[in-house]
């Protein structure tokens, strides 16, 4: 599903060369649950933003499905992010003046599907994550572990092989990560595959693979039984 | 992602900021509403102007004489012999001469136009008595000190009294009055009802001068005007040997002068308008390019989750294009309040409502909407998504 070699990332603030990432190499198959760990800094972030394809790597190859994605065009990323990947975030990153289903709807709008299908399918997706009641709520009237789940939700409306969780519950109570966590637990049963960011070892030990990451390096990979 | 869709994201941006907005749209507004009704004006002024020189009939030939021969000049008794040989192409003349005078009636006094003409003036400008009788032959032949007075000169000077009959001095000339002429009131020009009409044969005390230099010919159709002002052409300029002595113009030749002034006024209004539309453009520029800043997370999450440049481009120059549009909608209603009430209230000239117009103001504010809004979009379109959603 995703094979990663020897990627680089060097960065360029103000005359300092900042090298997040050095040397990954990475293979993930379909079907797992992994979850990236690391301590700020460690470049995991920038690990998640070139598996997503928010970004370029400097050098180093990405095969994504079978495609080559390391050297992308804007446009190109763009629709690789709409076909095979659904982003969950840390701050959920709704738009605040759409309704919960407008926002679910919005990568459907991209993708090009047609009006009565996106609200079908927009309504199924919010059914399932259990907001069927919320269709018409902004998000500023929605709880963060709800705003989480519209989030979820928008993530999984196109049918995306890959979901990368950032931080999914740093901004949520206990219950409500733990409500998260168990929906994507639900999604990686029913055939996704899910890379989960955390800096938490307890939520990474959720998942059935750990990556460990420090320094723009990988210092750990294993398996949890 | 359709036309209908970005236009539906763009009405939701817009009405999350409504006051913005609706600030934004002002400097269209008034672009659009100023275009609309000074067009309007124009077009009303020229209406008027257009109406009152066809109501002087299409057959009126005026001939002005502006310069002088040493020997003789073209006299009324010229210019009606003339017209006797030519009875095929020219129907009557009548000499006009006018003047401002002061008139007065017992002890009420007014400064109006005096016109010395011929009982042909009649029927060749159109003219109508009410109450009395016109100029006759006997009046010229005699030297008859009587004269018609319009309505806005018996309003003036006769309260209660039935002027025909009465006495009134002319520049200290008495004369009777023996009609009075019907209201032609336009609205345009001082209309014609402050004139006074009095015989030419009596008038060279009144005017100072006895040489008539302006005079009405009647073609005997509209389609004789052309010949009948070339023999006028050949024959004045016979006595003058000068082009530039006399003048020989119908109404046509007047339409077309109007229609040139009509243009250069319209030219004026199109760069006023157009300035007030660049004004109004860049105003909306300053305000998307506040937007872009403002909204660079909403438009991260929107490229995270598949947004293409083109999806962002259209969105933000259809929400341009939808505020001018909005803005130019606004306006020509304004506008066509403006014409209604202020225009059509002061009742200067008539109001006239120009569709066309309407469309090309229309038209323009979504063009404005595009231009202004096309660089906003464009750099809106350029955010690297990874960047955009970092940003708060």
């Amino acid at each position: 599903m995703i094979e990663i070699h020897n990627m680089y990332k060097t960065y360029q603030i103000n005359q300092i060369e900042i090298h997040a990432l050095q040397g990954i190499n990475l293979s993930i198959r379909k079907n797992e649950f992994v979850a990236i760990v690391g301590p700020s800094g460690s470049g995991k972030s920038t690990l998640m933003n070139m598996l997503g394809c928010l970004d370029a790597p400097t050098s180093g190859t990405y095969i994504l499905d079978n495609m080559d994605v390391s050297s992308l065009t804007d446009d190109e990323m763009a629709e690789i992010r709409s076909k095979k990947i659904g982003f969950i975030f840390q701050s959920f990153n709704l738009i605040q003046k759409l309704t919960a289903l407008e926002n679910v709807e919005l990568p459907l709008i991209y993708a090009g599907v047609k009006s009565s299908e996106r609200l079908k399918r927009a309504k199924l997706a919010l059914e399932k994550v259990g907001l069927g009641e919320r269709l018409h709520h902004k998000p500023n009237e929605l709880s963060g572990g709800q705003q989480q789940r519209v989030a979820i939700a928008r993530a999984l409306i196109n049918n995306p092989p890959i979901i990368f969780a950032d931080e999914p519950t740093g901004n949520l109570d206990t219950k409500s990560g733990v409500e998260v966590l168990n929906l994507l637990k639900e999604l990686h049963k029913s055939g996704n595959t899910i890379v989960l960011i955390t800096h938490d070892n307890d939520i990474a030990n959720q998942a059935n693979r750990i990556i460990r990451i420090n320094d723009g390096k990988i210092v750990e990979d294993r398996q949890v039984i | 992602m359709g036309f209908f869709q970005a236009y539906k994201m763009a009405i939701k941006s817009i009405m999350t900021n409504k006051g913005r907005s609706f600030l934004t749209m002002l400097g269209v507004i008034i672009g659009v509403a100023s275009v609309i009704s000074a067009v309007a004006f124009a077009q009303g002024s020229t209406k008027n102007i257009t109406d009152s020189i066809q109501k002087l009939g299409t057959n009126l030939i005026q001939i002005t004489l502006t310069g002088r021969n040493s020997n003789r000049d073209m006299s009324y008794e010229d210019l009606k012999k003339f017209a006797a040989e030519n009875t095929d192409v020219i129907g009557a003349v009548a000499p006009q001469s006018s003047t401002n005078a002061r008139v007065k009636y017992g002890n009420t006094n007014m400064n109006t136009t005096i016109i010395a003409t011929s009982p042909e003036y009649e029927s060749i400008r159109n003219v109508h008595v009410t109450q009395g009788r016109f100029l006759l032959d006997f009046d010229l032949e005699y030297r008859q000190n009587v004269a018609l007075v319009g309505t806005a000169v018996v309003n003036e000077l006769f309260e209660k009294v039935n002027p025909i009959g009465e006495k009134i001095k002319i520049n200290g000339q008495i004369f009777k009055i023996v009609g009075i002429l019907e209201e032609r009131a336009n609205g345009a020009t001082r209309s014609d009802d402050d004139q006074i009409i009095i015989p030419i044969t009596s008038s060279r005390m009144v005017m100072g001068t006895s040489s008539i230099r302006n005079f009405a010919v009647e073609a005997t159709s509209a389609e004789k005007v052309k010949p009948a002002m070339e023999r006028l052409e050949t024959f004045l300029l016979d006595i003058y040997k000068n082009e530039n002595a006399f003048r020989v113009f119908d109404q046509s030749q007047m339409l077309e002068t109007l229609d040139n002034v009509t243009g250069s006024m319209m030219i004026v209004l199109g760069g006023i308008a157009a300035i007030s539309l660049i004004v109004g453009g860049i105003g909306i520029m300053n305000i998307m390019l506040v937007s872009v800043t403002e909204r660079t997370k909403e438009i991260g999450i929107r490229k995270a989750i598949g947004a293409k440049r083109k999806h962002i481009l259209t969105q933000f120059i259809i929400e341009a294009t939808v505020v001018t549009g909005m803005g130019g909608i606004i306006g020509i209603l304004l506008g066509f309040s403006i014409i209604k009430f202020v225009i059509g209230g002061l009742g200067l000239v008539p109001p006239v409502y120009s569709i066309p117009w309407a469309m090309i103001a229309f038209g323009i504010s979504l063009l404005v909407g595009i231009i202004f809004g096309l660089f906003p979009a464009y750099k809106a379109a350029s955010l690297k998504p990874i960047e955009a959603l970092r940003t708060e």
